[in-house]
Formats: C-alpha cells, structure tokens, sequence
C-alpha cells in the first residue's frame, strides 16, 4: 500500500535529519575562523619591497590609470640617487572592487595582491590606507626581482652593470 | 463560591505567570527553532547575541518594537490592525485552561494550577481555535493584496479542514476520560496515558495540530516562494511580531493540549510535575521543529485529501471502534 511507503519515507527523512543534528557543523564563522586562502586569492593589496629592501614602487600611475574604479592615488617623488618614489600613496578599500588589475599593470611587482582578507570597518575614513599601511617587508609573489637591476640604469647604478647588460659601447669608437 | 482577597490574589498570580511562562517559552522557541534548524542542515545557527545566543529573543523584539509601522493605503485599517490581535489571542488564551501541574496548597486553599477550570475545556478550545481562523482570514483580507488574499483563502480552508479531523480525534479521549473538563482528562490518565489506548487519535491529532500551526508540511497559508509571505505579507513590525509571536504561542498550545489529552499531563515518576509537563510540552515542541527541518510542503490538493479523505474517515472509524469496545468492555 502506498499509504504505508508514504509513512515509513516520512520516519525514514525524520531519522535521517535527526543523525544531522549531532553532526559537526560545516560553518566556518568568518571573522573569528578563516579558512586558508589559495596563494592566488585576491584578498587585499599590498605594496612589497625588492630584494635588498627597498621599495619597488617608481610611482609611475600605471595602478591608478589601470584602476576601474580609481581607488588608487599617489604622489611621486624622486630620491637623491634619482630613484623614483611614492611621496605618498594611498588605496581606499571602500571603494576597491579587488579586481586586480593594478597588480597586472605594475611594471615593478611592486603593487600585489594578498590572500590575505581585508577587514571592514565601521568609518569609512578607516578603510582609507596610507603607504605605511600597505607596505609590507617581503618581496611577495617574486621573490627574486628587481627592477633595478633591469632597468633605472645609469639613474641608481652605473652603465653595463645591470643583468645581462653588455658594457656600453661609444658607436664613435667605429668611425673612421 | 465566595471569593476572599486570597483568591483573587491567587488567581492574579497564575494568570501573570501564565503569561509571564508562555511569553518567554515562545520567544525562545523561536530561537530554539533557529537553532536547531541549524544544527539539523549542519549549521550552528545564531549565536552572536550573548553566550549561545540567548539574548536573541531580546534582540529580535528591539528590532520589531522600531521598525517603521506601515499600513498600506489600499488596507482596510481596522480589520488590518485587528487581524494581528485575532492571530495572537485565541492561541494565548488557551492557555486559560491548560492545568500546567498538580494541585497544590497555599494558605490553606487548594490551588489547581491552571487559570481555569472549565467544565466544557476541549469545547472551548475547539471554539478558540475556531476563533484563531479569523486571524489569517481577516489579516489576508484586510491588506488588499492578491498574496496575502491567497495565502488567507488558503488558510482559511486549510484551519477549517483540519479542525474537523482534529475535533474528531479528541472524541475518543472524551469518551475515555467521560469529561470535557482538562482537569478530568489529564485525572483518567493516572493509571495509563490514552496514547497507549488510542495511538491512531495521537497520530491524528498530531496532524491536525501540524495543520493547525500552519508549520511546515502544512504551510500552505505562508508559503513563502510561492505567496512571498502568505497572509501576513502586508505586515511589518510589531504587528508582524504578533502573528509570529502568536504562530509560536500556538505551537506551545497545542503541544501542551497534545500532551494533556495523550500523554498523561504533568503525570510522571520521580520528576515534580510541572516539570514533567514542561518536558513534554518541549518535546511536542522539538518535534515540530524536526517535522519542519525534514519535510517539504504539501502540494494545495494533496493537503484537502489528506483532510477529508483520510484523516476524517479514519477518525470516525476510530470513534466508532472506541465506541465499539466501550460498550463491550
């Protein structure tokens, strides 16, 4: 009888939720527990330094033009060695879709993405970073790149000294 | 009978704890549903406010208690600013003459713990949960929207269905026991609760009561994904709070009528029996809960056939048999 397989369905689904109530809860409370992030999660922007420790940003915009929603703001500066710098340099998180495309447009690796989540707050004046804030003290994502040793050359370094750069040649030299 | 200071003073305090024990179950019901809805789908459920989160039901009230009060313009205004009151009060009111436990003395009087005891109590609690129709029909009425009117009409034939073959489950019980009287009936269970004699009644009426709630697999009235919110849809704040807080009274109700009428009351070893009844109350209460973590929602004319033509029949085939080995006992 149907009636019959109806009732025993209904006791059968009723245990079956029951076993659930003593089961561990799947929840992962989020600000309390955080589940580990892929290395490639775009969690939240940091500015990172090269190997020797200094600052890779040059200031050069490509972040803030590339920016969609034009979160991204600085002011360059230029060193005594004639190194490029950011006087000053500002994210607001408020805005930040975290799409990532400043960090595709760095020329440096300096600007990069973090697994790390970025916290909200309650003031948005608190979601505004300053250098200070975004800067952090590893290399990130490459451990072993420098712009500098690329390119800057006779700014921060001498000519022909660079990786993989011939000594500079005087095409005066060839004539006659 | 004379009435003496002691008495009126005897009967104030029971209604005020009465009112004062089924605000506070129904608030926390509400968060012991939540809860463990949560468990059941291996969630944890809210737990921000206070430890465990027992200050919810606080929290939840602060939030109705300010949330803007609207009526729609198209509403009819007074039977929309009634309709909640008629949702919540037929389910409070029942607690009138539900004998929470044993009789006891103070002063020297003989307190029964109940507000009252009525003569006719399953009459007038069959006539309040009558009364509790007006509730869905009237709020489904009064908004003016097609939603709310489905979910009332739908209500409407759902309440009156299922009251039938609920009455005619409690008629087994009335034989039984020989008295209408709640007092009587939880008595005539001293020996042995009536679930033992009448298993078919309990199945039934515990249907009926499902029904009654309107809780899921009988939500048709409310639900939601079909009719947005059914008969309340229109409502916001404290009136909305109403017919929550009267949908959860209702379920504490009729939990306790299913475990005076079935169970035996506050009848139990060892245990006082208040407490006793509470745990029964609680597990009526667990059980609805369960039911609505496990079960979809009927379809509308699977719910009309499970009314009239099973469990109707089925009922008064059980009043005739009852009736049967009565009279051949």
């Amino acid at each position: 009888m149907s009636i019959l397989t109806d009732i025993k369905e209904i006791f059968t689904g009723l245990s079956i939720t029951l076993r659930h109530i003593f089961r561990k809860p799947v929840t992962v409370q989020f600000p309390e527990e955080r589940r580990p992030m892929p290395e490639r999660f775009r969690g939240s922007i940091v500015l990172t330094r090269d190997p020797d420790g200094a600052e890779r940003c040059v200031a050069c915009y490509l972040c803030s033009g590339a920016c969609p929603v034009d979160c991204i703001s600085m002011a360059a500066a230029e060193g005594e060695n004639g190194r490029r710098y950011a006087a000053w340099f500002r994210i607001n998180f408020s805005r930040c879709i975290l799409c990532g495309l400043c960090a595709e447009a760095c020329p440096t690796l300096a600007i990069q993405m973090s697994p790390e989540m970025f916290n909200c707050r309650r003031q948005v004046i608190d979601m505004v970073y300053e250098k200070e804030d975004l800067l952090i003290d590893g290399t990130g994502k490459d451990p072993d790149y420098n712009f500098y040793r690329h390119a800057g050359i006779g700014v921060v370094q001498p000519r022909g000294s660079g990786d993989g750069e011939q000594a500079p040649f005087d095409p005066r030299s060839l004539m006659p | 009978m004379t009435w003496d200071t002691v008495d009126i003073a005897l009967m104030l305090g029971k209604i005020v704890f009465v009112f004062a024990v089924i605000l506070t179950y129904a608030a926390y019901l509400v968060l012991a549903e939540r809860r463990i809805l949560g468990f059941l789908q291996d969630r944890i459920g809210p737990n921000r406010v206070g430890p465990w989160g027992l200050l919810q039901p606080l929290a939840d009230v602060i939030k109705m208690l300010t949330k803007e009060d609207m009526i729609p313009s198209a509403a009819d205004r007074l039977l929309f600013s009634l309709a909640p009151a008629m949702a919540a009060l037929p389910a409070i009111l029942t607690f009138a003459i539900i004998p929470l436990g044993a009789p006891v003395e103070i002063f020297g009087h003989k307190v029964t713990m109940q507000v009252a005891d009525l003569n006719v109590g399953v009459l007038y609690f069959m006539a309040l949960s009558s009364v509790a129709v007006y509730g869905v029909a009237l709020g489904g009425w009064a908004s003016n929207s097609k939603y709310a009117l489905l979910g009332s009409i739908r209500g409407l034939s759902q309440l009156i269905s299922y009251e039938l073959s609920m009455g005619l489950s409690l008629v087994p019980v009335v034989m039984l026991a020989k008295s209408l009287s709640l007092a009587d009936i939880v008595n005539a269970q001293a020996d042995m609760p009536f679930i033992v004699y009448q298993p078919l009644a309990f199945a039934i009426f515990l249907v009926s009561i499902l029904a009654e709630c309107r809780r899921i697999p009988f939500d048709l009235p409310e639900a939601e994904g079909e009719l947005v919110a059914g008969f309340h849809t229109e409502y916001s704040g404290m009136r909305f709070g109403l017919f929550f807080v009267g949908e959860y009274i209702n379920i504490i109700s009729l939990g306790s009528l299913a475990s005076l009428f079935f169970l035996g009351g506050w009848r139990g070893p060892l245990l006082p029996p208040i407490l006793w009844f509470f745990i029964k109350v609680g597990l009526f209460s667990f059980l609805f809960i369960w039911v609505r973590g496990t079960l979809p929602r009927l379809r509308y004319d699977q719910l009309m056939h499970l009314g009239w033509k099973f469990l109707t029949p089925l009922a008064l085939l059980n009043i005739l048999v009852t009736g049967w080995w009565l009279a051949l006992r």
